[in-house]
């Protein structure tokens, strides 16, 4: 089964052609990954509802980036590794091996630890993900770069250097470019990989706020390390421990009273 | 209120260590100013009396450190879960205590006027409660010490004894006072002593409540049993 893109859908604000659905914008189900002989994720269950930021959180090598990269496919650039299970989306498994690839990621973003914006122009920055999948006027393309930076909290402090290299901007908003980069094509979902964890506190704060603009129109789901990151940013929060999913909650939940002492050890620094 | 594994940072385990130290270092001072207090009403201890109200300041001192406390590890340690619950709730035990502390002390200063007068009548409806309010207030805090949810119910559905045993001293002290009007000094005296046992208790069930929550994680359920009904007490005038 494949995921077919009409023109209609994409230049759809994804808001509005959901508006009235309830279900879960992604619901994982019964989720095994492997690294070759290595199982990286058992049996994950999680659903990422609609217009709604997942954190997630767990120490290093749990199998949170491993999870982000299947949910757009990252992991089919690597030979030997494999996903079992389901990912549903609109009813679609998105595992399934008829899956356009980049109609996928067209419509799950991705954002990644480090700002990796490419050596080119603000404005080109912008373009180079749009002009992949949709063909704009000029006239329509300068409004999508100008709507896709001030989405991103980013257009007042670019609008009169969009020629410029984006090489020339600080770490900060290089992260929001790569966010402005994702979101100019419209995606439903946006993957977050530690988005933060290369910026000042400052920085780190307009992401955050960044992120509560964007649960409007967008699916978020984050991982950090921060504890007080994904307290702040998320509606609900998993905690991943060697390759499981070992609780899911609200972020009020499970940072004020955890149902598995696994959870409680892990956020409160106890872990040994 | 972690049973398990130690902080991974030393000095934010002891400091939660320290904290709980606070905690249970006030909640005898103020057990003792209880019992003292008590002493004072009941067997006319002019010296109880005294130590009651010099303990006093000492109360209100720790309450002022581990408030301190709390704030500093709040701002320092940015707390979650079984932590942060353990030192808000210590922010709201303390605070009862020091109340209590303040009841305990007013009931003392009482005595000392209760003292002059020449009573007609026997103190032990008053002797049973504060003897009800200082075992809720001893249980309680070991439900603190050791972490005791099972012990935090108990304290928190026993204030209905209490409740009712005020209502019953409410009522035989206007009884005292309508018989001869030379017992209104003294009588009111030790109404406002009933009712500050009565406050004590509704403390101690305060913080059951808050220790139960910081344990468990679940908070006890809305409709305490609550039974002060002396607002709603009427005895009337003898009728002409």
């Amino acid at each position: 089964m494949s995921i077919t893109m009409s023109e209609q859908t994409i230049n759809a604000p994804a808001s509005q052609a959901r508006a009235t659905q309830n279900e879960p914008r992604l619901a994982i189900k019964n989720l095994d990954f492997y690294y070759g002989a290595n199982q990286a994720l058992k049996s994950i269950s999680l659903d990422l509802p609609d217009c709604k930021v997942t954190g997630m959180i767990g120490p290093s090598g749990c199998g949170k980036s491993t999870l982000l990269r299947v949910l757009n496919r990252m992991y089919d650039l690597y030979p030997g590794q494999r996903a079992e299970g389901e990912v549903l989306m609109d009813g679609y498994n998105i595992l399934d091996k008829g899956t356009d690839i980049n109609a996928l990621r067209a419509r799950i973003g991705m954002v990644f630890q480090k700002p990796t914006p490419f050596p080119m122009s603000i404005a080109d920055n912008i373009r180079f993900g749009v002009k992949l999948h949709e063909r704009l006027s000029k006239a329509d393309m300068d409004q999508r770069v100008e709507w896709a930076l001030t989405k991103a909290a980013l257009w007042d402090e670019v609008k009169d250097r969009l020629n410029t290299s984006a090489i020339g901007l600080s770490g900060g908003q290089q992260q929001r470019l790569c966010i402005a980069r994702t979101i100019a094509t419209r995606p439903e979902v946006i993957l977050l990989d530690e988005p933060t964890s290369a910026l000042d506190p400052i920085s780190t704060l307009k992401v955050e706020e960044l992120i509560d603009e964007l649960k409007r129109d967008f699916t978020i789901a984050i991982i950090t390390h921060n504890m007080q990151q994904a307290a702040r940013c998320a509606d609900q929060v998993a905690f991943f421990y060697l390759g499981e999913m070992v609780e899911v909650g609200t972020a009020t939940q499970i940072f004020t009273a955890p149902r598995q002492k696994r959870t409680q050890d892990y956020v409160t620094g106890r872990f040994g | 209120m972690n049973d398990g594994a130690e902080h991974i940072v030393k000095s934010y385990e002891h400091e939660l260590a320290k904290l709980r130290d606070l905690v249970t270092q006030m909640g005898g001072l103020v057990e003792s100013q209880v019992a003292l207090a008590t002493d004072a009403v009941v067997n006319g201890d002019g010296a109880a009396a005294t130590r009651a109200v010099e303990q006093d300041p000492a109360v209100d001192a720790i309450e002022r450190e581990a408030e301190q406390f709390v704030i500093r590890l709040l701002a320092l340690r940015q707390p979650v879960a079984s932590d942060l619950r353990q030192i808000v709730a210590t922010l709201k035990i303390t605070g009862d205590l020091e109340r209590i502390g303040d009841y305990a002390a007013n009931v003392a200063k009482r005595s000392i006027v209760l003292n002059q007068f020449a009573l007609p009548f026997t103190l032990s409806g008053l002797g049973h409660m504060s003897r009800l309010v200082q075992e809720n207030l001893k249980l309680v805090i070991d439900a603190i010490d050791l972490r005791s949810p099972e012990k935090a119910v108990q304290v928190w559905r026993a204030d209905q004894a209490v409740d009712d045993l005020y209502n019953a001293l409410f009522r035989e002290l206007i009884t005292y006072m309508m018989e001869d009007p030379r017992n209104i000094t003294p009588c009111t005296h030790l109404l406002f002593v009933a009712k500050n046992m009565e406050r004590i208790g509704d403390h101690a069930t305060n913080i059951a409540e808050v220790t139960y929550y910081a344990i468990t994680g679940e908070v006890l359920p809305e409709g305490r049993p609550k039974g002060d009904n002396s607002a709603y007490a009427i005895v009337r005038p003898k009728e002409q």
